[in-house]
C-alpha cells in the first residue's frame, strides 16, 4: 500500500503543547487518523477539545510538538516554508466559515488565483475556475462579486477554490456556521459530492446535524479521540 | 404515535380495504413506524364502534371488489377528529416517557456507572442514526418531499438529543469540578442537577 493510498492525509501520534512549564496546555495529545480520497470525516468536540488545532496542524499552518504529519505522502514537518507553501497551495484546499473570499475579484477570479500564483496561465487558470464553478452549481455566476452572492454561492465559490488544481485534500472550518438550516445543507452535500468525486475532506463542526454527512465522526476531549461514528448502510438503520 | 389518527388521515382522501392502510402507512412514512396487521384491524373495527367509519361492500364508484374484505369509509365523524388532529400541536407530555431521561438521571445517582461513558456512548449511537437520515436523504429524490420531511424530524429530534447530551456532559464537568475544588465542595445532591434539568426537557 502506498502513503496515498493510506491517506490523503496521514496523522500519526501528533503531539502539540502550547507554552512551556506551569502554563503548559496539551491541545493535543497523541492523536492519529488516516483520511482517504472519497472520505469524509467529520471532527466534533467542545471548544478547547483540539478540534482547530488539528486542522491547523493538518493545513501545515502549525507544526506538531511531535508526531508526523503527511499529506499526499510528503510529511510537512521537513519542509521548508517556500516548499510546505506550495504544498499548501497545490494539495490542499481550506473552506472557512466566513467564506474568505477576495472582494475585489468576481468569483471566476477568485478560483482561479491559486492556480495564477502556481505560474499557471490566467487562459488556462479561468478555464479551470469556470469548469469547476459549473461543477459546484453556479457557472452562470462566474463573473459576480462575492458582495453580489448569497452566503450560500459565496461558500461554493469557497469549495471550487479549495479544490481547483486537482487538490485532493479539502479542510473545512465551520464552514456552515454562517449560514441558513437549508443552505447549509445544501453546502453539506455539495462537499459530500466533492469527497465522493474523490476528495478527502476534514470538517470541524459542532453540528451534529452537518458531522452527519461524514463517514466517520471523530470524537475529540482534551486534545485526545475518546470514540469515533462509522457510517454504516442505512438500511439497517431503519430495520424494524 | 396514533395509529387511530394515522388510519383515519389515509381514509379521509379516499376509501380503501383494510389490507390496503397498512401499506399506504408504511409506503407514506417510509416505514418509520411499522405496523402490524392485528394493529390496523383491531384500530378499525374501534373506530367502526366510535361511529368514525363504516366497514362494507364497496359501492358503485368503481372501486375493485375483492370478496370477504371491508371496505373502509369514513364518516363525517371521522372527518372531524381527522381535522382536530391535524390542527392540534402534538404535545412532548403525550409522548413515551423519555428512557434516556430516565436512565441518565439514574446514573447521577450510581457510583458504579461512569456517567461519562454512558453519554458518549449514547452520542455515538445518535450520531450514526443521523448518518444513517442523512444518507437517506441524501438518497431521496425530488418527489418525495413527504419522505424527505419524516427524515427531517427524525434528524431534528436526534441532533436536539445530541445537543441535549453536550450539554448533560458540560454540566457534569461543571459538577465534577466544583466538587473536586476543596473550598467550593458542594454537596452531593449537586450531581443530580444535570440529569433532572434533561428530565424536564
Amino acid at each position: 500500500m502506498t502513503a496515498v493510498e493510506q491517506g490523503v492525509l496521514v496523522l500519526t501520534d501528533v503531539v502539540r503543547t502550547h507554552g512551556t512549564g506551569e502554563g503548559r496546555v496539551h491541545a493535543l495529545q497523541g492523536i492519529s487518523l488516516a483520511v482517504r480520497p472519497g472520505e469524509l470525516v467529520a471532527v466534533m468536540g467542545p471548544s478547547g477539545s483540539g478540534k482547530s488545532t488539528l486542522l491547523h496542524l493538518a493545513g501545515g499552518l502549525d507544526q506538531p510538538t511531535s508526531g508526523q504529519v503527511l499529506v499526499e505522502g510528503t510529511s510537512l514537518a521537513g519542509l521548508s516554508r517556500k516548499a510546505l507553501a506550495r504544498v499548501r497551495r497545490r494539495a490542499i484546499g481550506y473552506v472557512f466559515q466566513d467564506f474568505n473570499l477576495v472582494p475585489a475579484l468576481t468569483a471566476a477570479e477568485n478560483v482561479s488565483l491559486p492556480r495564477e500564483l502556481d505560474g499557471v496561465s490566467a487562459r488556462s487558470a479561468r478555464k479551470e475556475a469556470q469548469a469547476l464553478l459549473a461543477e459546484v452549481g453556479i457557472g452562470e455566476l462566474a463573473d459576480r462579486f462575492p458582495d453580489d452572492m448569497s452566503g450560500g454561492q459565496q461558500q461554493r465559490v469557497a469549495i471550487a477554490r479549495a479544490l481547483v488544481g486537482d487538490r485532493r485534500l479539502v479542510l473545512a472550518d465551520e464552514p456552515t456556521g454562517a449560514l441558513d438550516s437549508t443552505t447549509g445543507e445544501a453546502v453539506m452535500a455539495l462537499l459530500r459530492s466533492r469527497c465522493d468525486a474523490g476528495a478527502a475532506g476534514v470538517l470541524v463542526t459542532h453540528d451534529a446535524r452537518h458531522a452527519a454527512w461524514a463517514d466517520r465522526v471523530v470524537f475529540l476531549r482534551d486534545g485526545r479521540v475518546v470514540d469515533q461514528s462509522v457510517y454504516r448502510a442505512p438500511e439497517e438503520a431503519l430495520a424494524p | 404515535m396514533s395509529v387511530r389518527h394515522g388510519l383515519l388521515a389515509l381514509l379521509a382522501e379516499q376509501p380503501r380495504y383494510g389490507y390496503e392502510l397498512r401499506g399506504e402507512f408504511e409506503a407514506r412514512t417510509g416505514s418509520t413506524w411499522p405496523l402490524n396487521v392485528g394493529q390496523v384491524y383491531t384500530t378499525l373495527n374501534r373506530l367502526e364502534r366510535d361511529g368514525c367509519v363504516t366497514a362494507g361492500e364497496p359501492s358503485a364508484s368503481g372501486a375493485r371488489h375483492e370478496s370477504g374484505q371491508k371496505y373502509y369509509e369514513i364518516t363525517a365523524t371521522g372527518r372531524g377528529e381527522v381535522t382536530a388532529w391535524f390542527t392540534t400541536p402534538v404535545r412532548r407530555e403525550s409522548r413515551p416517557r423519555d428512557e434516556l431521561a430516565i436512565k441518565l438521571a439514574l446514573a447521577v445517582g450510581n457510583d458504579d456507572v461512569d456517567l461519562a461513558s454512558v453519554i458518549q456512548a449514547q452520542r455515538s449511537d445518535s450520531i450514526r442514526a443521523l448518518q444513517d437520515y442523512t444518507r437517506l436523504k441524501a438518497r431521496a429524490t425530488v418527489g418525495d418531499l413527504a419522505w424527505s420531511l419524516v427524515l427531517d424530524a427524525m434528524v431534528f429530534q436526534t441532533e436536539a438529543e445530541v445537543r441535549w447530551l453536550d450539554h448533560c456532559e458540560s454540566r457534569v464537568l461543571q459538577a465534577r469540578r466544583a466538587a473536586g475544588a476543596p473550598t467550593v465542595a458542594l454537596p452531593a445532591p449537586a450531581a443530580a442537577a444535570p440529569a433532572a434539568d434533561g428530565v424536564r426537557r
